[in-house]
């Protein structure tokens, strides 16, 4: 049954209820004007919700008690015996119908007439001179048909544990409301609450009994921790509500808004059964409406501008969610014009947020994400329905509050679909325990993506660029924070340590900590108010040997070492990371004379020293083999076109985009300061943007987009082409780590935990151009499923599989994988995605 | 917790006595809600230095405050082996890490009287008054300013 109706019916039945117990209070103290006020009341909800969801008997019944009641109301008729039996005949009339509703699911059929006429008689016989008002009433006016919501109301929860629409078999069943309670949201968050504290306790328990061999209690504890565990998923359960409750405002307001703003919109809803945390609902249910507001006002074109397009007249808004691992992923799509790339990337430039030259670097994928920047608004008017000085900046701050991320993909004319990553709860999360400077702090799991070990024993190390500490992952360099120097904690005494690479916003943060415990499932307290100014923390907790640790922010931590307003995903990025727009980290280096140049280091994907005898001669100029590709060498001052005559070694820029690199040869690397850009003279020449003072000194600022477009003919063209190829990697964590190898050769990457997510997935509509699954299962079930139909019939299928004997892969082929490639082989991968790819195109 | 009106005013009358660098001090019976032997302390990094961090008081995190840094007194050396009174405030709870703890004294009506002019920042910050004991001062505590010393 609809959800709407169910909560509808469990609410009348409570209503009719009580209308009873008030009614005949009213009769025996007629006077009680707070009794008649509560008996108006309810009669009046039923009819107000009945004639929102289409139930005319049920409406015509109520509204006729309701006339009635009015004139009580107004004094001009007193409470008397006929009056209260002929309300109690109306409600024990509307008892009846919301039983029939509540088997049927349709109002049974059936005529009021008599009813309803001898109500009027009641009121036509009035003593009082009152005329009659001719019926329907104007606030009766017919109910439109369509499916509009109801809004819950917001404090109780209405808890369910079985759905309240009653089986068929039932029978006419007055107890609609027995089967939900509602429980003050305190009581469950306090129950919440006790549960956590229980299972901390249970920790310390199993700590303690296991430290004493040979005790009494093992079969006990054992069943004292099986319970605890229950109780608390099952206290968990009482808090999930279906993310639909957050949703059902939107149909109402998108036929408002289509009808307001003249153009037809559909809204289609998917997964509103998706279950999370209240307190989450609650903090999304703003930003989501919002979002949906702005699809229908700037997004979806005027109807003739659509058919122009060659689209369909009707615009349609597509809200999906889906349960990945501890997350709840929500998209928000539209098939509209796209977000106008190039009026943001103008806008940016008005608004300082970057200079020309870093926004002519920049991807459309990092221009659009400039709409999350605080102060952007791209509404060339403001309109009734949005634009109201509220934007996506506050979208984002809300969803990053509750530990969330927020995406968004844009195509012209295709449309825009924001993707939001939520967590299912925020009372107990996963966290990576680790240790600095002696001390244990907790990491929440959500934003690990995985850990390196660093240190003589590891082939990763920490490198210096000056005094910044940076470490080379895999293509890029990833921004370092040392834990025991940022929390002023002693260092440590071993140089085996581990980075914990965490994702912040949209950048890769490394975290430098000297040991990692296990994982723990721990309740997140708030911190002290008087140190809630310590924004490295998000809040503290106990383990379950008892002690108390702080939860480190990697957010707040972020912001602490400048990494700030880092609006890059690592998917689409070209290069690591981008530091705060108005304190750009600046790569200072010395090339071709005795001037200073700087370079913004986020346009750096790696720094490399090439050898003299690498270096080779080609008709366009210096090359070297890095990495397996020739890498054309761009020197900025006249060097011998012998590389003999050229220095032993000499420091090279590596600039990546999408798969192309390119290197820019330098004679010193000097610094890396954070430091304001702030540009003082105009252009000196070609390839420079101008001087700005940078750490005192006059600085040269090198136009990077000037001389990689020189050197290389479409630098800035082949983006579409090759960054616009999205991948999905199923097989959850364990592929975690290919992530961002995938990204960093420019491809789209999404992930699924296991095969199933992906047959979710594909079921939900999304596309994707190739299919990589890790370790597939033996059966070939899923290849199958995926060959024999739907839309991703026809997509590359990729297998990573481990060790494999040769016939098993001669199975897999037959079995319809277009390709099976060893996992741990990051280059044959490569090589296999590109020729599927290009299979794809040419087909 | 309701009483009736002579429990109510011994209880106003009542304060905790502790030690703090061998002054005597007192804080409100009303306002202690527990007293602690020596605890581990959790270290907060960057916290001020008149925080000596937080304990597990029976599955509630519970920040603890030195008080002898929040007095200005000398360091007293580790905080791990000292006693904490725990005092509630404005709904949370705080462990005020002290000397010594004493006992719980009644005081006579009259036997209060306000700061003496003299008395230096901080102690004059946060105390309410000085009582006569038959041998010694004791400095009555302001738990609500020991917690909040910027709130007036």
């Amino acid at each position: 049954m609809d959800e709407l109706l169910a909560d509808f019916l469990a609410e009348t039945a409570e209503g009719l209820a009580e209308l009873d117990t008030a009614l005949l209070r009213l009769e025996r103290a007629p006077g009680d004007t707070a009794t008649l006020a509560l008996v108006f009341r309810l009669v009046h909800t039923i009819k107000g919700t009945c004639g929102f969801l289409g139930l005319p008997r049920l409406e015509r019944v109520a509204h006729a008690a309701e006339n009635l009641l009015g004139e009580v109301r107004d004094g001009t008729r007193v409470a008397d015996g006929p009056l209260i039996g002929a309300v109690l005949a109306a409600a024990d009339r509307m008892r009846a119908i919301v039983d029939g509703l509540a088997r049927d699911g349709t109002e049974p059929a059936g005529d009021d007439g008599a009813l309803v006429g001898q109500i009027e008689a009641l009121r036509a016989g009035a003593p009082a001179p009152a005329p009659t008002p001719p019926t329907p009433a104007p606030a009766a006016a017919p109910a439109p048909p369509a499916p509009v919501a109801v809004e819950a109301p917001a404090a109780p929860v209405v808890v369910e544990p079985q759905a309240a629409a009653p089986a068929a078999d039932q029978a006419v069943d007055p107890q609609v409301a027995g089967q939900t309670i509602r429980v003050a949201v305190e009581v469950l968050d306090h129950l919440m609450t006790l549960a956590g504290e229980l299972v901390l306790t249970r920790n310390q328990l199993l700590q303690v009994a296991r430290s004493q061999a040979g005790h009494d209690f093992a079969v006990p504890l054992q069943r004292l921790s099986q319970i605890t565990s229950d109780l608390q998923e099952g206290v968990m359960k009482t808090r999930m509500q279906p993310i639909g409750g957050a949703w059902s405002k939107l149909p109402r307001l998108v036929r408002d808004l289509s009808q307001e703003l003249g153009k037809p919109i559909e809204l289609v809803m998917q997964g509103a059964a998706t279950e999370l945390d209240r307190q989450v609902l609650e903090l999304i249910r703003d930003p989501l409406t919002h979002m949906v507001r702005n699809c229908a006002d700037h997004a979806i074109e005027p109807p003739d501008e659509r058919r122009a397009a060659g689209k369909p007249a009707v615009g349609k808004i597509r809200l999906t969610a889906v349960h990945e691992g501890g997350h709840i992923i929500v998209q928000i799509a539209d098939d509209g014009r796209g977000l106008p790339v190039e009026r943001i990337r103008a806008k940016a430039a008005a608004l300082g947020f970057a200079t020309a030259a870093e926004l002519a670097a920049m991807s459309e994928a990092e221009i659009i994400r400039f709409i999350f920047r605080a102060g952007f608004s791209t509404a060339q008017e403001v309109t009734a329905v949005s634009g109201r000085g509220v934007g996506m900046d506050v979208v984002k701050t809300n969803i990053e509050r509750i530990g969330g991320a927020i995406d968004v993909r844009s195509e012209a004319g295709r449309g825009t679909s924001f993707t939001i990553k939520i967590p299912l709860t925020l009372a107990i999360v996963a966290a990576l325990v680790v240790q600095a400077g002696g001390e244990r702090f907790a990491i929440p799991q959500i934003g690990v993506l995985e850990l390196v070990r660093v240190g003589p024993g590891s082939e990763n190390k920490v490198e210096l660029i000056h005094d910044t500490k940076v470490l080379r992952l895999r293509d890029r360099l990833l921004p370092l924070a040392d834990l025991t120097d940022l929390l002023q904690l002693p260092p440590a005494d071993s140089e085996d340590r581990f980075v914990v690479v965490a994702q912040v916003g949209g950048a890769l943060l490394g975290l430098i900590v000297d040991r990692v415990f296990d994982t723990e499932e721990i309740v997140v307290k708030p911190i002290a108010p008087i140190l809630r100014h310590l924004s490295v923390f998000g809040g503290n907790t106990i383990l379950g040997d008892g002690s108390v640790i702080m939860i480190l922010d990697p957010n707040g931590i972020a912001r602490a070492v400048g990494l700030a307003g880092a609006e890059e995903r690592p998917e689409e990025a070209a290069h690591a990371e981008v530091l705060d727009m108005e304190r750009s980290a600046l790569l200072l280096m010395r090339a071709g004379g005795e001037g200073l140049m700087a370079v913004p280091l986020r346009l750096v994907a790696r720094l490399e020293q090439v050898a003299r005898g690498d270096v080779e001669r080609s008709a366009g100029g210096p090359v070297t083999q890095y990495r397996g590709r020739l890498m054309k060498l761009i020197t900025l001052a006249p060097r011998p076109a012998d590389p003999a005559e050229w220095p032993a070694h000499s420091p090279v820029l590596v600039f990546a985009r999408g798969r192309r690199i390119a290197g820019l040869v330098v004679d010193e690397i000097i610094d890396v300061v954070q430091d304001q850009l702030n540009v003082q003279l105009g252009a000196a020449g070609p390839g420079l943007l101008g001087s700005a003072v940078i750490d005192g000194r006059a600085t040269d600022l090198l136009d990077v987009g000037y001389h990689l477009s020189a050197a290389i003919a479409g630098w800035f063209d082949d983006e579409h082409e090759q960054a616009s190829a999205r991948l999905l990697l199923v097989g959850g964590g364990r592929v975690a780590g290919l992530v961002p190898v995938l990204a960093a050769a420019g491809y789209g990457v999404a992930t699924a935990n296991d095969e199933a997510g992906a047959l979710r997935l594909r079921d939900g509509g999304a596309m994707f151009d190739a299919v990589l699954v890790d370790r597939p299962d033996e059966s070939d079930g899923f290849i199958r499923a995926l060959r024999d139909a739907g839309a991703w019939r026809g997509l590359p299928l990729i297998a990573l599989v481990g060790r494999v004997p040769a016939a098993r892969l001669g199975q897999m082929r037959a079995a319809g994988w277009t390709d099976c490639v060893p996992g741990g082989d990051r280059a044959l991968l490569a090589d296999s995605l590109a020729s599927c790819l290009s299979a794809t195109v040419a087909a | 917790m309701r009483m009736d009106g002579s429990d109510a005013d011994t209880i106003e009358n009542s304060y905790v006595t502790l030690m703090l660098a061998d002054q005597l001090c007192g804080l409100p019976v009303s306002s202690v809600r527990d007293i602690l032997g020596a605890q581990p302390i959790t270290r907060i990094p960057l916290a001020p230095p008149d925080i000596a961090g937080s304990l597990n008081l029976r599955g509630r995190i519970v920040t603890s405050i030195d008080l002898r840094q929040r007095l200005g007194l000398p360091p007293a050396g580790d905080a791990q082996g000292r006693m904490s009174v725990v005092a509630e405030h404005a709904g949370e709870q705080y462990a005020l890490l002290v000397d010594d703890v004493d006992e719980v004294l009644t005081l006579p009506e009259g036997a209060m009287e306000p700061n003496p002019p003299t008395l230096p920042p901080p102690w004059s910050l946060f105390s309410r008054g000085v009582c006569r004991l038959e041998k010694r001062l004791l400095i009555l505590l302001d738990p609500g300013r020991l917690i909040h010393p910027e709130a007036r």
